[in-house]
């Protein structure tokens, strides 16, 4: 299937490829760089391109190409959902997906890449596998290898291979067994001008970390099952315990991972915890604009709002800015048109306002439409959709775990699903 | 020393990562982050600062020191190379010595490096081959695997056999991790000498057999690559994989679900038809055996899923929670192709939850869904605002979520989708802005209703400062205005009025060409317009000087009296400017709309040629024609064939045998008494008969038990198909289960003759429990005794071969010591060897005249043994098969073979055309598309022709019926049958006896048209019959064998009478038989077709006389 795999960095520069077929030549990517050359961001570059005797599948992360050149017809998706996978990989064994570390790693990405295709059909995947073949790197371990001459292959031969509950080593041991479960949910909302709420809906992931002995099988059961609208789980679960008793129960991988993602219909009204009152305007001569912010809690359920963090798309004219906040602080990047304002907590007392003048290009017409906005957020201690873990218990395993669940609700962009928090859309 | 301390000195200053850099140029070789492994520092200093000269010179050397770690720094240097792209194969010689180095990063390395470079280096690669051999036999099945691993990826042809012979070996490994190495491997031969094919498809189809879910996906995979057409290696293992797919690893999943769209596509029918109603409960009577009665209760339904078919879309649903977007997808198309249409919409929850993943993800699911939301807009309407396009969309994902909405819209959502456009033709992105008003437009066009209002928006925009807006909306609204000719001047006259606010060239054009087009629709402004633009002309921008030429030519010609004068300062103007694009056409233009001498015919064609209807542009979505590709494809994404694409097959019309999927449960067989004459068994043993039991039972290579059948000839039992006598449920089932226990010892006793007769692979195994009423009565303990019992039946060339024939006589003697003689007559169309378990329980079971009853047994031909459960009851047939003809043979018709028969029944559709039956059989071994009768047949001959075949798969076959008018003459038919690909001429030269159709006569009604059939039309000979023909009953048999004629009861044993008419002009034909002393006997024909009746009497003669 996946046939070559080529890293290329921001400035279209391949800085690593990988073949598990025969051998493609570099000039193949040429047909990416002009896709590239087209459009007008990296983003926009069609994540599936055509060229005479090739098929070139690309993403987009962490401001590095991962393109993958396919011979034959093979689900888009497939190759697609390998890379993200390939990247999180990566992300797991080095804290961060960059040329700089991937080059430093060469050595552990190339077997990496090794043990996760064979002949282009995916093998090994599971984090837990991977990391019982080929040891991450940490820098204690580096120090070691470099004194003890010992290497960061496992000398013993993995077998969670061979098992067939791929995503669990055998054999794992704790002195303390704790399972935290973190219930994190995402507003993504659209909010008109005049502060209408056009469409709102709560994403929300379960990550979880258990470290827990041996094989323990897990049951956690919610308060509100059927306020989840719609689920996807982690493979471990079992699909027939949830469809007719709406329970998770799984045997859990070792260590941390994402056990389930849900979303909570839009019909149940949702409420967004803060607003912001924006006026921003241009003068008719074309010479500058103002620009006048103000943030304020809305329904936060007694709760503390943090890292507010507000982002504003400016128009291409806009040349600088020279502003005054309250509180926090603001960026302008004039390359990328970007005004941020990171507020922090925000205190309701006394609400942040950011105001100040806008410079616009000589001669430039007059930007006539209000720039988009973009707002990040954390509330603690509170899951925005009411939803609550009932209970949590442990079959197959004698002692008793250390169990935990937190709550956290988040507007904006974060880490894995890509998608938008409240902007405002100027109408 | 001193290059060793500044080493160290720099390892302790940063202990992470970054010492790469001082690399320089090469820095990527110097990479060794966690690879400063080394006890002493003199090895690992080497690379750091020696950066270009002798590099590999000092890589040999390390490689070739006796120092672990001097080795696994340089190899790791060696594959930082690689990763570059650097050329690193002149070390091949080098490294290859390591490969049997037992540290074991430092081999996995080697073997990184080795499959990199060995098709380079052939020669050399071979010296390691050894190496791999020996690890084959390693007790550790993780050295094995990854030998085999490594073995497989050395792209060497001369290591084709050892490759070989390694996949076979491993294909039977105990681990099951080496089984998936070696489906593994077989990719990767089959790439490297795909004329293994043959083996290699060996080798899947015994890894399909495999129960393992890790061996699963990878076996698919490699069928896929391999041989997708084998479908019907699928067949046994279709159940298995079914039910395994939850338990597959996710990459598995993907590559099984796809496969699975394809094979149920060649193996039911089309859940797609009008009134089905498939509700859930009766989908649980198929599983729940114990609602058997409730089952007889359900009325008969046109449409009946396969339960095989309702598995596949059971076992995959669940898979629709899953993270792995492709596993989403993948189910998604699934159900899209598959599913009946009420239950598609399942998986529109989890097809938007894709939406919140990745932007590539998105791309691809948003593509799918466009061509989705075409067909079936009620699937996404209630996630519309999912559709909502965000202002940090990338464009391609802003376009897309514009298509789908665009879709979605209908009369009662318009006013909503269109107050959400407003705000998209604000974006600051300007390609996409533009795109929404091309929607807006397609919205405008698809809903009569806000047309106007999109218009009077469009219109609006045109005062847009952008240039790109403008330009859209302009194009927009003369598409627009050129599709809904009639009621647009109030349109034309505002952007008239607008005309002088406007100030983009482009726009400014279209408008006047709008006013130009549709002059005389605006009468009154259209010369103003021009009066205005006489003025400003030299001021304008060409492409708009261009437009007002044409223009006032196009009012010149309508409205000449106003605008003569106009028209010609503007000719003037044009004529003397600067663009010669301008003058040149100009010139043209006065040319040929001002009449002079010179001008010649082509001014009078001015009118026609510039006031021309012209086409409106179609607005239509892009994606319309997509889904002739299958969803989540390559091929639909990019919207073109992409190499290697699989075609998703049309539905059958006629669902192929369900039973091969059966998997046979091997028992000792010695236990089986016959049952022959003993009242009939219970039926509560067929009702435990559990579907999917067999599934879970052994698999046992069918090769093996072949002979079990035959040997187990006295002793075996019932053989029917569970799922076919599932499937004939209802009324039929009482009636079928009689005959199944009645007459299976028989039929299995042929099938032992059969099978060894038939040298077809193609078997069809059946196993069913059954209760025989000996051991009932024998041991209560032993209730049910499981049997099974193979019945092969042959499908090559034609049906009639000896299994079937002796079974369907088998049937007869049966029956006919019956009390109660049925008749069961059905449609002959539907008869055909592979599918009739299928139709047989809905098909109309009429009881005819026992005069027809000749046609039943032609119907037996085409039965295969494993539909005897069927409700067919046989009433006396005293004459032996019919004969089947050859019509082509498989040799010239390029795989193509076809046998007929005459079923001898009157043709349903032209009673003056006799029936054929043609048996086609596909004997090559790829399929056969589109047969169907050739359209330019003799004009003589009138023949009606049967519905043309799809398709047909390797080594199936299938009967069609077709009716000729032989116009009572013996004269050949000739025609051509078709193929896709071929034509071919073939010709049926009918014997006379055929030509008739039996008539009852009482033997008063027969002695008077004798006495009307003398003279001239008597014909009349004397014979010598053979020893065997003188009994009534063979004489009889004989003649009525010879020809299709109803006898006539008469008085006399020693005369008899036969009476019949011809087909095409229903002439009576009578035939009288009379017994002399001895053997002779007179045969008299009377009938006034002349040649008919020497022609008959010569074949009775032949068919009495000889032996």
């Amino acid at each position: 299937m996946i046939h070559s795999l080529f890293l290329i960095n921001h400035s279209g520069d391949i800085f690593l490829e990988k073949h598990w077929k025969s051998v493609i030549g570099r000039s193949v990517c040429d047909y990416f760089f002009e896709a590239k050359e087209k459009a007008a961001e990296p983003e926009d570059v069609p994540p599936v391109l055509q060229t005479p005797h090739h098929y070139l599948i690309s993403i987009y992360r962490d401001r590095l190409f991962f393109l993958s050149v396919i011979q034959t017809e093979a689900p888009p998706l497939f190759v697609i959902e390998f890379l993200h996978r390939v990247v999180e990989t990566f992300q797991d064994y080095f804290g961060e997906c960059s040329e700089t570390v991937i080059k430093d790693n060469v050595v552990t990405v190339y077997e990496l890449l090794e043990e996760m295709l064979d002949n282009g059909f995916p093998l090994a995947t599971e984090s837990n596998i991977l990391k019982e073949m080929i040891r991450p790197p940490t820098i204690l371990r580096t120090m070691v290898n470099t004194l003890t001459g010992t290497s960061n292959f496992e000398e013993r031969l993995p077998s969670g291979q061979l098992s067939t509950i791929p995503w669990r080593r055998s054999g794992v041991k704790y002195t303390n067994n704790e399972a935290y479960f973190d219930v994190i949910e995402e507003i993504d909302a659209i909010v008109d001008k005049s502060g209408t709420t056009v469409c709102a809906e709560i994403q929300g992931v379960i990550e979880a970390c258990v470290k827990l002995t041996g094989m323990p099988d897990l049951t956690l059961s919610f308060m509100n099952p059927r306020l989840l609208d719609d689920v996807s789980f982690h493979p471990c679960v079992r699909f027939k315990r949830w469809e007719a008793e709406r329970v998770l129960s799984f045997i859990p991988p070792d260590g941390n991972f994402t056990l389930m993602s849900y979303h909570v219909n839009a019909q149940n009204l949702v409420a967004i915890p803060v607003y912001v009152k924006q006026n921003i305007s241009f003068f008719e001569s074309g010479s500058g604009g103002r620009l006048d912010l103000t943030a304020g809690p809305k329904q936060t359920m007694g709760k503390t709002v943090e890292g507010l963090v507000i982002t504003v798309h400016m128009p291409k004219a806009v040349l600088s800015a020279s502003l005054t906040a309250t509180q926090g602080s603001y960026t302008y990047d004039p390359a990328t048109k970007v005004l941020v304002w990171d507020i922090g907590r925000l205190n309701p007392q006394k609400l942040p306002n950011l105001r100040g003048s806008l410079s616009l290009q000589a001669g430039a017409p007059k930007p006539e439409d209000n720039p988009s906005i973009n707002i990040a957020l954390k509330i603690q201690q509170l899951a925005i959709s009411g939803l609550k873990v009932n209970r949590l218990d442990m079959y197959g395993e004698k002692y008793k775990p250390f169990k935990g669940v937190k709550y956290v609700t988040k507007a904006g962009k974060f880490q894995r699903p890509a998608c938008v928090a409240i902007s405002h859309f100027s109408t | 020393m001193l290059r060793v301390h500044t080493f160290l000195k720099m390892l302790n200053m940063s202990t992470n990562a970054s010492y790469n850099d001082q690399g320089g140029a090469e820095a990527a070789v110097e990479v060794c982050t966690e690879g400063t492994s080394t006890t002493s520092g003199t090895g690992a200093g080497f690379g750091l600062f020696s950066t270009d000269f002798k590099k590999n010179d000092e890589l040999k050397e390390m490689l070739e020191s006796n120092k672990e770690s001097l080795k696994l720094e340089a190899m790791k240097r060696i594959i930082g190379l690689i990763a570059k792209g650097k050329n690193a194969s002149e070390l091949f010689p080098a490294v290859v010595k390591n490969v049997a180095n037992k540290n074991i990063e430092l081999k996995k390395l080697v073997y990184v490096y080795l499959v990199r470079y060995a098709e380079e280096q052939q020669d050399l690669a071979l010296l390691s081959i050894s190496t791999f051999q020996r690890a084959l036999k390693d007790p550790n099945q993780l050295i094995r695997a990854s030998a085999l691993r490594v073995l497989s990826s050395i792209r060497v042809p001369i290591i084709v056999p050892i490759m070989m012979l390694a996949i076979k070996e491993s294909a039977s490994d105990m681990s099951p991790y080496v089984r998936k190495t070696s489906a593994h491997a077989i990719q990767k031969l089959y790439s490297l000498d795909p004329e293994q094919r043959e083996h290699l498809i060996e080798v899947i189809e015994k890894l399909l057999k495999d129960k393992s879910t890790l061996v699963a996906g990878s076996v698919v995979m490699a069928f896929e690559e391999v041989c997708p057409d084998r479908i019907d290696l699928i067949h046994k293992n279709y159940r298995k994989l079914c039910n395994l797919l939850v338990d597959v690893e996710e990459w598995g999943q993907v590559v099984i679900i796809s496969m699975l769209t394809r094979y149920a596509r060649t193996q039911f029918t089309s859940p797609w038809q009008e009134g089905v109603s498939f509700d859930e409960n009766n989908e649980k009577a198929f599983y729940d055996s114990d609602s058997e009665e409730k089952r007889d209760e359900t009325e008969t339904k046109p449409y009946m899923m396969d339960p095989d078919h309702r598995l596949l879309l059971r076992n995959t649903k669940p898979l629709l929670q899953s993270r792995n977007t492709a596993v989403v997808m993948a189910v998604a198309q699934l159900y899209w192709h598959l599913a009946p249409t009420h239950e598609v919409s399942a998986v529109t929850k989890s097809l938007v939850r894709l939406l919140r993943s990745h932007r590539e993800v998105q791309y691809v699911v948003l593509q799918n869904i466009a061509t989705m939301s075409i067909q079936r807009k009620g699937m996404f309407e209630p996630y519309m605002k999912s559709f909502y396009v965000r202002s940090t969309d990338p464009t391609h994902i802003k376009t897309l979520k514009l298509e789908i909405l665009t879709n979605l819209a209908n009369e009662a959502n318009i006013s909503t989708i269109l107050r959400e456009f407003q705000t998209y033709v604000k974006s600051q992105d300007k390609a996409f802005a533009a795109a929404t008003i091309q929607a807006i437009g397609r919205c405008a066009t698809n809903i009569s209703e806000v047309t106007d209002t999109c218009l009077n928006g469009l219109v609006l925009l045109l005062s847009n400062r952008d240039e790109t807006v403008v330009a859209e909306s302009v194009v927009v609204i003369k598409k627009l205005l050129q599709t809904q000719p009639t009621q647009h001047s109030e349109i034309i006259k505002h952007m008239a009025k607008l005309f002088d606010k406007i100030t983009v060239a482009m726009a400014r054009a279209s408008i006047l060409w709008l006013i130009g087009e549709y002059c005389e629709r605006v009468p009154k402004i259209a010369p103003d317009v021009l009066r205005k633009m006489a003025k400003s002309f030299t001021s304008e921008e060409d492409i708009v000087k261009l437009q007002i030429v044409n223009l006032a030519a196009k009012l010149y010609l309508t409205n000449s009296k106003q605008t003569k004068l106009l028209t010609q300062y503007i000719l003037n103007l044009g004529k003397y400017d600067q663009n010669y694009d301008i003058r040149d056409r100009t010139r043209f233009i006065r040319q040929l709309i001002v009449p002079n001498e010179k001008s010649g015919a082509l001014s009078k064609y001015a009118r026609r040629i510039l006031l021309a209807p012209k086409p409106a542009p179609l607005l239509q979505s892009a994606f319309k024609d997509r889904d002739r590709y299958q969803l989540g494809t390559l091929s639909h994404s990019l919207n073109l064939k992409a190499s290697g694409y699989q075609e998703l097959s049309d539905w059958p019309a006629v669902a192929p045998d369900q039973s091969v999927r059966n998997v046979e449960v091997i028992e000792p067989v010695n236990e089986w008494v016959p049952t022959v004459g003993k009242s009939k068994p219970a039926k509560s043993a067929k009702s435990e008969d559990k579907f999917y039991s067999d599934s879970e039972g052994e698999q046992v290579d069918r090769k093996g038990s072949k002979n079990s059948s035959s040997s187990s000839n006295d002793s075996s039992s019932s053989s029917s198909s569970s799922s076919s006598s599932s499937s004939s449920e209802g009324s039929g089932s009482e009636e079928s289960d009689e005959e199944t226990s009645d007459e299976s010892p028989k039929s299995s006793s042929q099938s032992g003759e059969g099978s060894s007769e038939s040298e077809t692979d193609q078997k069809k195994e059946k196993n069913k429990k059954n209760t025989d009423s000996k051991a009932k009565s024998k041991a209560v303990n032993s209730e049910s005794e499981e049997n099974n019992n193979m019945v092969s039946s042959s499908s090559e060339d034609g049906s009639a071969s000896s299994s079937s024939d002796s079974d369907s006589d088998t049937e007869q003697k049966k029956s006919s010591s019956r009390s109660k003689p049925k008749v069961h007559e059905r449609p002959p169309k539907e008869v055909s060897l592979l599918d009739l378990d299928d139709v047989a329980p809905s098909a109309p079971t009429t009881p005819k005249a026992s005069a027809y009853s000749p046609s039943l047994l032609s119907d037996l031909e085409g039965l295969s043994l494993s539909s005897v459960s069927s409700p067919m009851q046989v009433t006396v047939q005293p004459f032996g098969p019919v004969k089947s003809h050859e019509l082509l043979h498989h040799m010239s018709g390029k795989g193509l073979s076809a046998r007929y028969h005459f079923p001898r029944q009157p043709f349903l559709y032209q009673p003056s055309m006799v029936q054929l039956q043609i048996t086609l059989t596909n004997a090559s071994d790829q399929p056969l598309e589109g047969i169907h009768l050739g359209e330019h047949s003799p004009a003589s001959l009138t023949l009606h022709r049967f519905s043309p075949v799809e398709r047909l798969e390797p080594q199936a076959s299938v009967t069609v019926s077709m009716g000729i008018d032989f116009n009572d003459s013996t004269q050949a038919a000739n025609f051509q049958l078709c193929t896709k690909e071929a034509e071919f001429s073939v010709s049926i030269q009918p014997a006379v006896g055929e030509l008739l159709l039996p008539a009852s006569l009482t033997q008063a009604d027969f002695e008077k048209e004798q006495g009307k059939l003398l003279g001239m039309n008597e014909t009349s000979a004397t014979i010598t019959m053979a020893e065997g023909h003188c009994s009534s009953a063979v004489l009889n048999k004989q003649v009525r064998s010879m020809a299709n004629l109803g006898e006539v009861i008469t008085g006399h044993n020693n005369t008899h009478r036969f009476a019949g008419r011809t087909v095409s002009s229903g002439a009576l034909v009578l035939v009288t038989v009379e017994k002399r002393e001895a053997a002779d006997a007179t045969i008299t024909v009377n009938t006034d077709k002349s040649v008919m009746a020497s022609m008959l009497l010569r074949d009775l003669k032949q068919a009495l006389a000889s032996a």
